[in-house]
């Protein structure tokens, strides 16, 4: 329907880029070519800064020059508000890149006598776009139009017919307009006239403002549809997903250390992937900032750039501290390889704080990147905003190949593994560090609990902190557990003087055991010796017995033969035992 | 109608009327003829009638701060009044022209 059909084959549809940070990810390019978009919201949500920023962009970065119509501020009023924004809308007018024009429209301030058309505006508008040969047109706020004029008719009518005129004079255009309660605009109108349609939203919770932007509509393209938050700020305006909102980043095979050997070996033996995000979680004082440092200090002797986000501690501090533990985080401060942010996150609400992020990150372009600690972010936004945003921050930082390593403090009580669950999904290595604490010391351990694509170890290491850096011990493993510390000292100590004890121990049972089999030896000898004397002594009695039983018989014989029976029955009645087995049965 | 002409008669002055057109429409010319008679009624030799074309003078229509066409404007005397439409309501026109009290 819209004009400039000649330039425009029935090919997919052209994009003007706005030159809005994220805005043009997320309309895939920008607003429609030679068409007029609607930019609807509140009072105070932000619209006449993007349309304004997609002017100067067009200007300043695309080499178009933009013509703003302003029914409301006057170009002087227009001229100091953004100089705030650093937008010198001055300098760019001089240059002939851009005009400001302020239509002046009072309410009802015409008598209307029977029919009339708009065409004043459009002539208007046609020698100002004409003047500076305006490829991009504002009009902000339309709507005003339906206040100045009674004749509603009439000016809906011009209003559509004035899009119509924009498309056909090849600008591409914004027109601002004030949202209405049940329609997108006051007026219902422009969102059916526009291709392109995006409602602005300023919302304040838990004291926290924050602005979101969402398409309602795109002709002819596709776009993504959720809220987005965006933010308006001193360098203009930003719009959150900063980059692309499909998993289409490489995955690079390439491996960087982590900067402490120990934990690189625990981690496949090569460290983590570049562009991997990687988590550290723990409880207070287990040495997250620490491995951090480490990790940006490893960049920055690679010669690479490490931008470190510090939302507890200063850079002075943090540099300070991490001499004392033998990091000269110094050196590479002065060098330039490394920056530290230093900002309280509670200072200025979670989407702008995602957002200035974000502008570090793209101006300083790291190869690494710390952000110490997240736990920070959960405190000034709900978990699902935290989630959110924060996939999108990894999102952006993978898209880049930026490595980056998030910290978390873990609360005394919780499990570590549950607390961090929520942000842990997104993380592509999770490194768990805990107190240990035994026989009246504190130490720290620290394990691999995950690592995406690499073969990690499953060991529990002491953590150690000295003047020279951090360590990772093995842990004493023996009977009593996992022992760590001065524990392990004095537990090893003991244990080789056991070992000693045990050792001689067993050589002198040993010894003891020859000795007896020897015993058992001779013992064995004696007594079968002995046995054998009594049995050959038994022996002979027994024989001796023989004969003296034979020489017996023999010889009553010969006294039988002598005198008769009588004798022999008398001795046989004495000796039965009937008579003695009776006497015990009487006696119960 | 009498009495608000009377009232102005004692001051004479010149009515300098400015219509705002955007080239030759049957609604600019409809509208250019209406205020001849309008003038002629009502202000009989004391009006002065300029013609401004937008299409000739693009550049004209910021000082008046035209949008819609026709426009009549009446700056002398004052106050400023913008009147906009064919005049076909001639009642209107002179209540715009603080010719009769609305």
């Amino acid at each position: 329907m819209t004009g400039s059909s000649d330039a425009v084959p029935s090919a997919a549809l052209r994009k003007v880029p706005t030159g809005i940070q994220g805005f043009d990810e997320i309309t895939e390019g920008g607003l429609p070519k030679g068409r007029v978009s609607l930019v609807a919201g509140a009072a105070g949500s932000g619209k006449t800064v993007l349309a304004m920023s997609f002017l100067v962009n067009g200007a300043e970065k695309f080499d178009e020059p933009g013509l703003f119509v302003s029914f409301e501020e006057t170009s002087r009023d227009l001229e100091t508000n953004f100089a705030s924004q650093g937008f010198d809308l001055k300098h760019l007018q001089k240059q002939g890149l851009l005009a400001l024009d302020h239509i002046h429209v009072e309410r009802n301030e015409f008598e209307e006598t029977g029919d009339y058309d708009l065409e004043g505006l459009f002539v208007r508008l046609g020698a100002d776009i004409d003047a500076i040969k305006a490829k991009r047109v504002v009009l902000d706020t339309i709507e005003v139009l339906f206040s100045a004029f009674t004749n509603e008719v009439i000016v809906r009518s011009e209003i559509k017919r004035l899009f119509q005129w924009l498309a056909d004079k090849g600008v591409t255009a914004i027109v601002t307009g004030e949202s209405g309660e049940k329609t997108i605009s006051r007026h219902g109108l422009e969102e059916y006239v526009a291709d392109f349609v995006v409602v602005l939203t300023h919302l304040v919770n838990d004291e926290t403002a924050t602005r979101r932007l969402r398409i309602v509509k795109y002709r002819g393209s596709a776009h993504g549809t959720n809220e987005f938050s965006f933010l308006i700020d001193r360098r203009g305006i930003s719009v959150l997903p900063i980059s692309s909102l499909r998993l289409h980043h490489e995955a690079s095979s390439k491996r960087l250390s982590t900067g402490i050997a120990r934990l690189d070996e625990m981690l496949g033996g090569k460290g983590v992937y570049r562009g991997s995000s990687v988590l550290v979680s723990g409880t207070a004082g287990t040495g997250k900032t620490s491995i951090a440092a480490h990790f940006v200090d490893a960049a920055c002797r690679r010669g690479e750039k490490a931008l470190y986000f510090a939302f507890e501690e200063s850079p002075a501090q943090i540099a300070r501290d991490m001499a004392s533990i033998g990091l000269d985080l110094d050196q590479w401060l002065k060098k330039g390889l490394l920056r530290i942010h230093a900002e309280r996150p509670q200072n200025t609400g979670l989407e702008m704080h995602l957002v200035r992020m974000n502008r570090e990150i793209e101006e300083f372009a790291p190869s690494v990147t710390v952000v110490d600690p997240i736990t920070n972010l959960t405190s000034i936004g709900t978990f699902s905003s935290v989630r959110s945003t924060l996939t999108r921050m990894i999102d952006a930082m993978k898209s880049r190949q930026i490595t980056a390593l998030f910290t978390s403090l873990t609360e005394g009580g919780a499990s570590p593994e549950a607390t961090d669950v929520g942000v842990s999904s997104l993380m592509d290595a999770w490194v768990l560090l805990r107190n240990l604490e035994l026989a009246g010391e504190r130490t720290r351990g620290l394990y691999v609990l995950k690592a995406r694509g690499m073969a990690h170890s499953n060991q529990i290491r002491e953590f150690v902190l000295s003047s020279d850096g951090v360590d990772l011990l093995d842990l004493y493993a023996g009977t009593e557990g996992f022992l760590t510390g001065a524990a392990r000292s004095a537990k090893e100590a003991e244990d080789r003087a056991e070992a000693l004890s045990l050792a001689r121990a067993i050589e002198e049972t040993e010894h003891e055991v020859a000795r007896k089999r020897k015993l058992m030896a001779a013992e064995l000898e004696r007594l079968k010796a002995q046995y054998e004397a009594e049995i050959e002594s038994l022996e002979n009695s027994v024989s001796e017995q023989r004969m003296r039983q034979e020489a017996l018989q023999s010889s009553k014989a010969a006294v039988r033969a002598a005198r008769g029976d009588g004798g022999a029955r008398a001795s046989t009645r004495k000796s039965s035992p009937p008579r003695g087995s009776r006497k015990p049965k009487m006696r119960p | 109608m009498s009495r608000a002409a009377d009232s102005s008669a004692t001051r004479p002055k010149i009515w300098h009327l400015r219509l705002y057109i955007a080239g030759q429409t049957p609604r600019s010319i409809a509208a250019l003829a209406n205020l001849k008679r309008i003038s002629e009624e009502h202000l009989t030799g004391r009006y002065k009638i300029e013609v401004v074309d937008l299409l000739e003078n693009p550049q004209l229509a910021k000082g008046d701060q035209i949008l819609a066409v026709p426009t009549l404007v009446k700056d002398v005397p004052p106050p400023l009044r913008k009147i906009i439409g064919d005049l076909s309501d001639t009642e209107r026109v002179l209540v715009g022209l603080d010719l009769r009290p609305a």
